[in-house]
Formats: structure tokens, C-alpha cells, sequence
């Protein structure tokens, strides 16, 4: 019968403290508890605890206490504590690497060499290594540059619009996400790079005027991309590092040799943890945040400039821009379960990548796929409704033309009827189902950028023109190798730096609330102590 | 002020076991009138700054700076050319302001960007960071401040401080492991 007693305490603690799993459960149990606590006021035998009290307090609380919708999922199992958080996020940095780290390393590793060997040699022989030509002027470089630029934004989403919208389950997949961010833009930014054919060259995207005196249209759609994606990149990198620091000032406090010492000790800028300190950083961060929202959304809108100001049929749409910023958020979160779901299992990290975090991430690609499916529709619908014959064909073309198995398979299953498993609570809990829904969607958001960029080009007005893209090894080995330069580093962002935000899913624990009542009966562990479960 | 030893203080500082605890200590300190005190916890806490009595961060206002000196730098980058220096003609459209909506998202990116910039910077520098050493970190559990514990540092500065009402003010907060940490 201690429970009675202990009762009235916990109802005044949050409600992050209870565990759905259990939820149900005990609130029957709780039940039958205050079925028995009354039945024994009943008959008059108050002998435990400071029973005066407490069954005054149940009776009133009783109606409300079989609907407590607030009861939620700890969004760290087990009730681990937060030496525990930084030990296991620690170790993975301080631990020697794992046997299957080297062995992923060095395939990625080798993958990424030959992208750069392909990098080189199109560099010094020219782009006419690359299968294009006319009328398809634009091909795998730019699907691999739209693919790539697409998987950052999830990155952004989770570590700015999940913060503003104050959703806390983003604490544990925010730092690799914004990683992941990073390098997708890196490899997103090789393709247009090595495009403009001189690379030498490149400082002509910058606004500078060249020989003549002439400067950069900044009118055009290419040259908002150039700031875009520049732009977008920068902020990135600063959010991320902003977000490091105080994860850094752990590393530097545990590192054990000084070399370890001495550079975390310079990146972690001398961070200390004062609250006078945290007073200014969460306010930075917050309006890092409140930056990159908008700019992320700006970002691949500006991409689909790219197509929606030219007048190619399939091109010219206004739906383009949220069309593409969907389809970004769908593909960048397939992108973050292919990489979190391995390294959670290898690093025993399910107590803070919970399934819970897998659920709602499922649900963002349930959703964003549905926009994305919705917007595919929606293209049919207006080329079919506009009358305009080249539009009508172009569509036609799309799932009966020669690329007709893109657009049935990479559109129509991987991207639009694969997410729709997702309704499914089984399906969103089972690792297997997503991972397969992932690797389709990360497939599908490639064959989609394909079928948009080359499906409006192979077919031009005249049918004298008309031609078909045949890759060369150059350009299947380019995109290749961006694969293994993208997980490479992100094989080493995890060896080398905090991979979750110690300092941020620490306050996500119920203890972290100043006003966190120790509940009767549960014993935290004193600081620095063992762990509790 | 020094100790016997001839050392110079630097603070006064306690542990506390929790957040909460922390949380209640600190408004018994920003009560008690002192002024050069500060919290170290290994997460921001949810109204410290009440508890300590501080007002909101003014760090929004250089953003704010930051971002109309983009935006004023986008508009004088994109029209000093394109409407004055070698104004280009393409698709046969106007050069003049009235083409202005064409010039929006490079202005809308370098707002974000020099805001961004301005924010990474003002939160450093408004925190005295970069800095390699300070002297907090003489004190051995201090360590403990980005993993798990809880601190409260009294420096010795401080018009108020007194060593043994000091000590009773912390011993009374319910700090544990109270001690003097040294300047040197």
C-alpha cells in the first residue's frame, strides 16, 4: 500500500517522468490501488503511512486520474542519468574504434578514392568526359547536385525547425543531422563546381566584374543559387559549431592525453558552463534558429529557380518551390534513418535514439512523401488542364517515354506508395520496414531529380532534336565516389566528435527541470555516481 | 584579499547535488545582494536567470545590426552594378528599381548570412571567449561542470564577500564541498 502514499508526491512532478510503456498499465494499477485505498477508508483500517492525508487528496483527483493524456515517453529510456549520457556519448569518441568502423572506413574510404581519381581526371581532360550532350545539357551533374542539397535540409529542419517548435525528441539526432548537412552540401557543391567546365574559373560566380567590367547578372536564378547554397552552408557550419562547443568543453575535461587536451581545449573556446554565458549562447542559438528557418526553405526554392524560371515544359511550374523543399525534407530524413538506425545499433545508443525518435521521424516521411506525392498529382492535373499540347506530351512522355521504369519505380513506388507503410504503427516500430522504406526513398529522390531534369530535356520541341542521356563511367563513378565522400566523413564526424548533443539531451531528463521533486521512493544516484535502472 | 599561505582568492564555490537544488541556492545568493556570483551547470537551466537575477540577453540587437548591414550591403552590391556601373540588359528587361523583386533573394541571403555571423561572434564575445584559461579551473571537482555537476562560485571581488558569511550563506543554500578556489 505504499503507493497511496507516494501518489499525491508524483502527481506534482512533470509528466515526462512517466513511461508510456507503462502508461497504461499503471494507470490501471493505480486504479485497482484506489479502489482498494478506498475500500479500506471504507471499513476504517488506516494503518500505512501517512494515510490522514493522502486519501483526501486521491478522492478529489480520482475523476481526472483515468484520463491523464499528458502522460508521455521518457525521451531517454531507462532512466539513465547524466554521467551515463556523457560516458556512453563520450565513449564512442574516447574508445578505440570498433573493428567494424575500420572495415566500413576503408570500403567508403576506396569508394571516395575513385570519386576523386574521376574528379581529377574530368578536371584535366574536361566535361566532355561526362555523357552529355545535346539536347541534354543537364544530367546526373545536377540530379547528383539537387540529390545532395535536398538531404541537407533534413539536417536543418531537425536542428532548427524542430527547436523552434520546441520539439525535444530532436536533442538526440540534431548533431548528426546537421553533420550529415554539411557534407551532403560539400558533395552537392563538387558538381556544379566541376560543371562550369574551368574550375579555374569559378571566381566568376562571385560578384566581382570580370575583364570587360561586366559583373554577374543578379538577376538570375543560377547566381541566387550561388549565394544560396553558400550561404546556406556557412550558417550551417556556424549553427553546428555553436552547438558544439559545450560538448567540446566535456571532451576537453575527460581527455586524458594532453595533445586531446590541447585541441579540444582551443575548439572548446574556453566554455565553462556559467549560466552568464548560457544567458548569451541560448540566445544565439535561438536566433541561429530562428536564421536558418527561413533559409532553409529559401534554399531549395532558389534550387527549383533554376528549372521554374526557364520555359521547358515539366519546368515551368509554380509549384516547384514547395514541391522541392518537400521533397528535400522527405528525402533528407530517409537520409538521416540509413545513417542514425547503423550507428545506434553499433554504438548501443537505443536508450537516447529511442523508437520513439524513429517513429517520428517515420511520420515526417509519411507526411512530407504525401506532399510530395500530392504534388505529382498535381502536375499531371495542370498539364492535363492547361491544354498545352507540349505539356501534355512531356507528361505522357514521363511514364510512357523511354525513362517510363523511372517514374514507375523511383516515383511511383519508392516515393510515393513505400511511405505509405508508415500509417502503420507496426511498420514505424519495426527497424527492417524502415530501413527498406529509407534506401527506396533515398533511391526514389534520385530517379525524381533524373526524371525532372533530363525527362524535360531528351525531348525538345522538334523531334529532329530529340536525343537520350547515356552516362559515361565518369559520371557513374562521380556520383559514386560522392557516396563514399559522404559517408567517409561522416565515418569520421563520428569518431571524432560528439555524435549526439550531450549538452542538449541532458536537459531533456525530468531532473534537468528546476523544479524536478525527487519522488518518494526513487533514489537518484548521488552525481558521478553508478547507474540508476 | 589572500589566504594565510599568501595565495590570492579568487571565489568562494560550492557543489549542489541537482538542478533544482542549484536553482533554489541561487536565488538565495541573488537575495542576499551579491552582484560578481555566477551558476556552472552542464546544461543551460529552464529560468536561471531569474533565479539569478538577470534580464533577458541583449545579444537579438547586434543580430538585428548584423542583418540590416546585410541586407544594406546586398542592395548596394546588386544595384551599384547592375544599375549604375555597367548596367546589363537581358531578355531585353528594364535595369532600373523597379526590377527589384529579381534582386530579393541574394538580399534575403546576406541578411541571414551577416546576422548569422553577428550572432556566432556577439555570443563569444559578449562571454569574454575565446578564453584558454580561467580561474575556476584550479579547482579540481570543477571538471565535473560540463558532465554532472552543479556549481555556485562566489568571487571574492564581490563588495559583500565576507569569508565566513559567505561560507554560512552557501553552507545554509545547501552547497557541499564548499571551498576557497585560488587566482593562481
Amino acid at each position: 500500500m505504499r503507493q497511496i502514499s507516494a501518489w499525491p508526491a508524483r502527481r506534482k512532478k512533470h509528466d515526462e517522468d512517466v513511461d508510456l510503456v507503462d502508461c497504461s498499465s499503471s494507470i490501471r494499477w493505480r486504479g485497482l490501488v484506489l479502489a482498494i485505498g478506498n475500500w479500506q477508508l471504507a471499513i476504517g483500517s488506516l494503518n500505512m503511512d501517512a494515510a490522514p492525508t493522502a486519501p483526501e487528496r486521491i478522492k478529489g483527483e480520482a475523476a481526472t486520474t483515468f484520463e491523464r493524456p499528458l502522460a508521455r515517453v521518457p525521451l531517454v529510456l531507462n532512466k539513465r542519468n547524466f554521467s551515463w549520457l556523457t560516458e556512453r556519448i563520450s565513449g564512442v569518441v574516447e574508445n578505440p574504434a570498433p573493428r567494424w568502423w575500420w572495415v566500413t572506413f576503408t570500403i567508403t574510404a576506396t569508394v571516395a578514392t575513385f570519386g576523386l581519381f574521376c574528379l581529377g581526371y574530368q578536371i584535366s581532360t574536361g566535361v566532355g568526359t561526362w555523357g552529355l550532350n545535346h539536347p541534354v545539357g543537364w544530367a546526373w551533374d545536377i540530379t547528383n547536385f539537387v540529390f545532395w542539397i535536398g538531404i541537407g535540409h533534413a539536417g536543418t529542419l531537425i536542428s532548427a525547425i524542430l527547436f523552434l517548435l520546441r520539439q525535444k525528441w530532436r536533442t538526440s539526432i540534431n548533431r548528426s543531422a546537421e553533420a550529415m548537412t554539411l557534407f551532403a552540401v560539400i558533395c552537392a557543391a563538387i558538381f556544379p563546381g566541376v560543371h562550369v567546365g574551368r574550375v579555374w574559373m569559378a571566381w566568376y560566380l562571385a560578384p566581382l566584374p570580370d575583364n570587360y567590367g561586366i559583373w554577374p547578372n543578379f538577376r538570375s536564378p543560377l547566381v541566387w543559387d550561388v549565394f544560396a547554397v553558400s550561404t546556406y552552408f556557412t550558417v550551417s557550419v556556424l549553427f553546428w559549431y555553436t552547438g558544439l562547443v559545450p560538448d567540446l568543453a566535456t571532451l576537453r575535461d575527460r581527455a586524458t592525453s594532453k595533445i586531446k587536451k590541447f585541441l579540444f581545449g582551443i575548439f572548446a573556446l574556453g566554455w565553462r558552463g556559467s549560466n552568464r554565458h548560457w544567458r548569451h549562447y541560448e540566445m544565439a542559438y535561438l536566433l541561429l534558429a530562428g536564421l536558418s528557418t527561413p533559409l532553409v526553405l529559401s534554399v531549395h526554392s532558389v534550387v527549383s529557380f533554376d528549372f521554374a524560371t526557364s520555359i521547358l515544359p515539366t519546368w515551368h511550374t509554380t509549384i516547384f518551390p514547395p514541391y522541392f523543399v518537400a521533397g528535400a525534407i522527405f528525402g533528407g530524413f530517409a537520409m538521416v534513418l540509413t545513417l542514425m538506425l547503423p550507428a545506434r545499433a553499433m554504438f548501443k545508443l537505443h536508450d537516447i535514439i529511442t523508437p520513439q525518435h524513429v517513429d517520428k521521424m517515420a511520420k515526417i516521411i509519411l507526411l512530407t512523401g504525401s506532399f510530395v506525392a500530392y504534388a505529382y498529382t498535381m502536375e499531371f492535373f495542370t498539364a492535363w488542364y492547361s491544354g498545352n499540347s507540349y505539356e501534355r506530351f512531356a507528361f505522357w512522355n514521363r511514364i510512357f517515354g523511354p525513362y517510363w521504369w523511372y517514374w514507375w519505380v523511383g516515383m511511383l513506388f519508392c516515393n510515393c506508395l513505400s511511405p505509405q507503410l508508415f500509417w502503420f504503427r507496426w511498420c514505424r516500430r519495426n527497424v527492417y520496414v524502415v530501413y527498406f522504406v529509407c534506401m527506396c526513398v533515398n533511391a526514389g529522390m534520385w530517379f525524381e531529380r533524373f526524371i525532372i531534369i533530363v525527362g524535360g530535356l531528351h525531348r525538345d520541341f522538334l523531334p529532329s532534336s530529340w536525343g537520350l542521356f547515356i552516362p559515361t563511367w565518369v559520371d557513374i563513378w562521380t556520383f559514386i565516389g560522392t557516396l563514399g565522400i559522404f559517408t567517409s566523413l561522416f565515418l569520421l564526424f563520428i569518431r571524432f566528435l560528439p555524435m549526439i548533443a550531450m549538452s542538449e539531451v541532458k536537459i531533456v531528463l525530468p531532473e534537468a527541470d528546476p523544479h524536478y521533486a525527487t519522488p518518494a521512493g526513487h533514489r537518484p544516484v548521488a552525481a558521478g555516481g553508478k547507474e540508476r535502472s | 584579499m589572500r589566504t594565510p599561505a599568501g595565495h590570492k582568492v579568487y571565489a568562494m564555490a560550492a557543489e549542489y547535488p541537482s538542478a533544482a537544488a542549484l536553482y533554489e541556492a541561487a536565488k538565495q545568493v541573488r537575495d542576499a545582494g551579491f552582484k560578481r556570483w555566477d551558476v556552472y551547470s552542464p546544461f543551460p537551466i529552464h529560468g536561471m536567470d531569474d533565479a539569478m537575477g538577470l534580464k533577458k540577453s541583449w545579444l537579438s540587437a547586434v543580430v538585428l545590426i548584423g542583418g540590416i548591414s546585410g541586407l544594406l550591403t546586398a542592395a548596394i552590391m546588386e544595384f551599384g552594378p547592375s544599375s549604375f556601373l555597367y548596367p546589363l540588359t537581358v531578355h531585353g528587361k528594364p535595369t532600373n528599381f523597379f526590377t527589384v523583386p529579381a534582386f530579393f533573394p541574394i538580399m534575403f541571403e546576406l541578411t541571414v548570412l551577416f546576422a548569422a555571423f553577428a550572432s556566432f561572434f556577439a555570443w563569444q564575445l559578449m562571454n569574454g571567449l575565446p578564453r584558454w584559461h580561467h580561474p575556476i579551473f584550479n579547482w579540481e571537482r570543477f571538471s565535473r561542470a560540463t558532465n554532472d555537476g552543479f556549481f555556485l562560485v562566489i568571487e571574492a571581488r564581490d563588495p559583500r564577500f565576507t569569508e565566513n558569511e559567505t561560507r554560512d550563506l552557501l553552507e545554509k543554500s545547501g552547497g557541499q564541498h564548499i571551498t576557497i578556489v585560488h587566482d593562481e
